[in-house]
C-alpha cells in the first residue's frame, strides 16, 4: 500500500510536465531523490521535525527544478528528455561525493527518533496517512491545475508551443512553473519514504528504473488526464508485485515494463482514459 | 486626422538568414483603421516580414514600432500583450483541444488576459461572429480547411487586438468560401475597429478589401498604393500580375 501511495504521488505529478505541458522528463525520479535526501538530512542530523522537513524536501525539490528547467526546458523532444537522465545521473554522482550527505554510505536515523512519533509502528501508521493525504493532494492538484488558466496554457504548450507565444502565453515562465510544481510532491514523498526506511544512501534514491516505471503508469493511463496516472498507477504496481512473486518473471520484471511501455506508445498512444475519451462524447464530457 | 495615424511603423527593416536577405530595407506604415494588403511572388520576404513584425524572429537590422513602443526584440508573447494577433499561413490548430478551448485560449493569453469565466464569454460571441459556434465542442484536429482558417481567426480574435496580421487566410478555399471569408474581414475592420495587415495571392479579393497596398519582390519593397495604383504599376504587372491587361479586368470586377 505504501508503494501503490507512492506511484500514485509520483505518477500524477510527473503527469503536470509530461501530459499537460508535454515534455517528457526521464529522470523525474531526481525530484524524489533529492527532495528526500535534504529532508532526511534536516531530520537526522539537524534534529527537524518530520513535517518541516517534508515540507522542506518539496521546496527544494521544486527550487532544483526552477533552477533546472530554466536552463533545460528550452530544449525539445529527446533532447530534452536526456538532459533529465543526465541531470539525474549527475545529482547522484555529486551526492555520493558530498561529506554532509554521507556520501556513498548515505545517512541513517537513530532509531530512538520513533519514539517521538508514538513508537515504530504507530510512527509507519502516521507515515501512512500522510502519504495518503500526500496522494489526494496530488490528484486534487493535478485536477485543479487541468480546470485552470495555468493549465490551458500548458495544454497550449503541449499542442504548438510556437502557436502558444504567437497567442501570448509567457511560455518559458509557465513550463518553468510546471516543472517546479511536479517536483514539489515527488520531493516530499521521498522525505517520508526515506522517514520510514531510516535510512538513505545515493543508489536507492535516484533509481533510473523507477522514472522510466513512472512514465509508462502514467501512459498507461493516459497522459494529461487526471484520472489517467492514478489507474495506470495502480494497474501498473498490481502488475509489478504479481511478477515480482512469481518464479517466471521476477527477474524480468523491467524487460516487461520497457515492452508495455513499446506497445503503449505503438498501439494506444493516449492510454487507457484517452482511448475510453476517444469512443464517445459522453465519455469525454465525464472522464477527465 | 486620426485615420493618418501610424499603429505600425517598419524602418529598414532586413533579415538575413546566412548569405540569404529575406527582407532588404523594408520600410512602411500601418495607419489605424486600415486594411493594408501585402502582395509579392513567392519566396519574396512576405512571411518573413509578418514573422519579425510579431516577434517570431528579430530583424537583423531596422526596427520597428507598434503603438508608439519599439519591439524590435521582444518575444511574441509580449508583442501580443501589446495588442496583436495573427493567423498562420498554414494552420495551426491546437487539435486535441476543443474548438472552444482554442479561442479561449486566444482571449485569455492574448492581449486582454482575461480570466477563464470571461474568456468563454468571448470566446462563445468570437465563435458566433466566425460562424463556427456550433462546432464548439468539436476537436479542432477534426475540423475541415476552411473551418480550420476560421477557427485561426476566432482565436486571433478573441485577444481582441489594436492590430491583426493575417497570412492567407483565403488560400484553399473556395469562391464561396472566400466570399465569406472577405465579409468576416470587412466586418473585423468596420464592427471592432481593428487594423488589418494582410498577406493575400486572391488578387479580386484583396482588391476589394484593403485601403492600400504594398508588395514585396526578392525582399525589397517596390510599390505601394491604393489598389488602383498598384495593378497600373508596371514593375507590379511585370513581377507579379504578368498581364498587363489583368488590371482592367480587375477593376471591372472579372478575373
Amino acid at each position: 500500500m505504501f508503494s501503490l501511495l507512492l506511484v500514485i504521488t509520483m505518477a500524477s505529478s510527473l503527469n503536470i510536465i509530461l501530459g499537460y505541458t508535454g515534455y517528457v522528463s526521464f529522470g523525474h525520479i531526481i525530484f524524489y531523490g533529492f527532495g528526500g535526501y535534504v529532508g532526511f538530512y534536516l531530520i537526522s542530523q539537524q534534529g527537524w521535525s518530520l513535517w518541516l522537513a517534508t515540507l522542506a524536501g518539496g521546496i527544494t525539490a521544486s527550487l532544483l527544478a526552477l533552477m533546472l528547467g530554466s536552463a533545460i526546458l528550452r530544449l525539445k523532444g529527446a533532447y530534452f528528455a536526456l538532459s533529465t537522465i543526465g541531470a539525474n545521473v549527475a545529482m547522484m554522482a555529486f551526492i555520493n561525493n558530498i561529506t554532509f550527505f554521507g556520501g556513498p554510505t548515505g545517512l541513517s536515523l537513530n532509531y530512538s527518533i520513533y519514539q517521538d512519533y508514538g513508537g515504530p509502528a504507530q510512527a509507519k501508521w502516521l507515515i501512512f496517512y500522510t502519504l495518503f493525504g500526500l496522494a489526494l493532494v496530488t490528484v486534487i492538484t493535478s485536477f485543479m491545475v487541468k480546470f485552470s488558466k495555468f493549465g490551458l496554457g500548458l495544454m497550449v504548450i503541449r499542442e504548438d508551443e510556437e502557436a502558444a507565444k504567437v497567442l501570448g502565453v509567457r511560455t518559458p515562465l509557465l513550463k518553468t512553473q510546471a516543472y517546479s510544481l511536479s517536483a514539489f510532491f515527488p520531493g516530499m514523498a521521498g522525505v517520508l519514504f526515506f522517514f520510514k526506511n531510516g535510512s538513505v544512501e545515493p543508489n536507492d534514491a535516484f533509481p533510473l528504473h523507477q522514472s522510466i516505471e513512472m512514465i509508462v503508469m502514467v501512459m498507461l493511463g493516459g497522459q494529461g488526464t487526471v484520472l489517467g496516472p492514478v489507474i495506470g498507477a495502480g494497474a501498473y504496481e498490481q502488475l509489478r508485485s504479481y511478477l515480482l512473486t512469481s518464479d517466471l518473471f521476477k527477474d524480468l520484471q523491467l524487460a516487461i515494463a520497457g515492452l508495455l511501455l513499446l506497445l503503449i506508445v505503438l498501439f494506444a498512444p493516449t492510454g487507457v482514459i484517452g482511448w475510453l475519451r476517444s469512443r464517445s462524447n459522453e465519455l469525454r464530457r465525464i472522464l477527465e | 486626422m486620426s485615420q493618418k495615424e501610424a499603429i505600425l511603423q517598419g524602418r529598414k527593416i532586413t533579415k538575413h538568414f546566412g548569405g540569404l536577405a529575406a527582407n532588404t530595407d523594408v520600410t512602411f506604415n500601418l495607419y489605424k483603421g486600415e486594411i493594408l494588403g501585402l502582395i509579392g511572388p513567392n519566396g519574396a520576404g512576405k512571411t518573413t516580414l509578418f514573422n519579425q513584425v510579431n516577434g517570431v524572429f528579430s530583424p537583423s537590422e531596422g526596427e520597428i514600432i507598434f503603438r508608439e513602443v519599439e519591439i524590435t526584440k521582444w518575444p511574441p508573447y509580449k508583442i501580443s500583450s501589446l495588442g496583436m494577433a495573427r493567423t498562420h499561413q498554414i494552420v495551426r490548430p491546437l487539435k486535441e483541444l476543443t474548438v472552444l478551448d482554442n479561442v479561449i485560449a486566444g482571449a485569455c493569453f492574448g492581449h486582454q488576459n482575461h480570466p477563464l469565466g470571461k474568456a468563454k464569454e468571448i470566446a462563445e460571441e468570437v465563435l458566433d461572429f466566425v460562424k463556427l459556434v456550433e462546432r464548439r465542442n468539436m476537436l479542432a484536429g477534426s475540423l475541415n480547411v476552411a473551418q480550420k482558417k476560421r477557427l485561426e481567426m476566432a482565436r486571433a480574435l478573441a485577444a481582441n487586438p489594436v492590430l491583426l496580421l493575417l497570412d492567407e487566410v483565403l488560400a484553399g478555399l473556395n469562391p464561396a468560401e472566400i466570399d465569406g471569408m472577405i465579409e468576416v474581414v470587412q466586418r473585423i475592420r468596420n464592427e471592432r475597429g481593428i487594423s488589418i495587415f494582410m498577406i493575400e495571392h486572391v488578387m479580386r479579393a484583396l482588391m476589394t478589401v484593403s485601403d492600400r497596398i504594398i508588395m514585396l519582390d526578392y525582399g525589397r519593397l517596390i510599390a505601394e498604393g491604393t489598389p488602383e495604383e498598384i495593378v497600373n504599376n508596371p514593375q507590379v504587372i511585370e513581377a507579379y500580375l504578368g498581364d498587363p491587361k489583368l488590371a482592367e479586368k480587375l477593376m471591372q470586377g472579372g478575373a
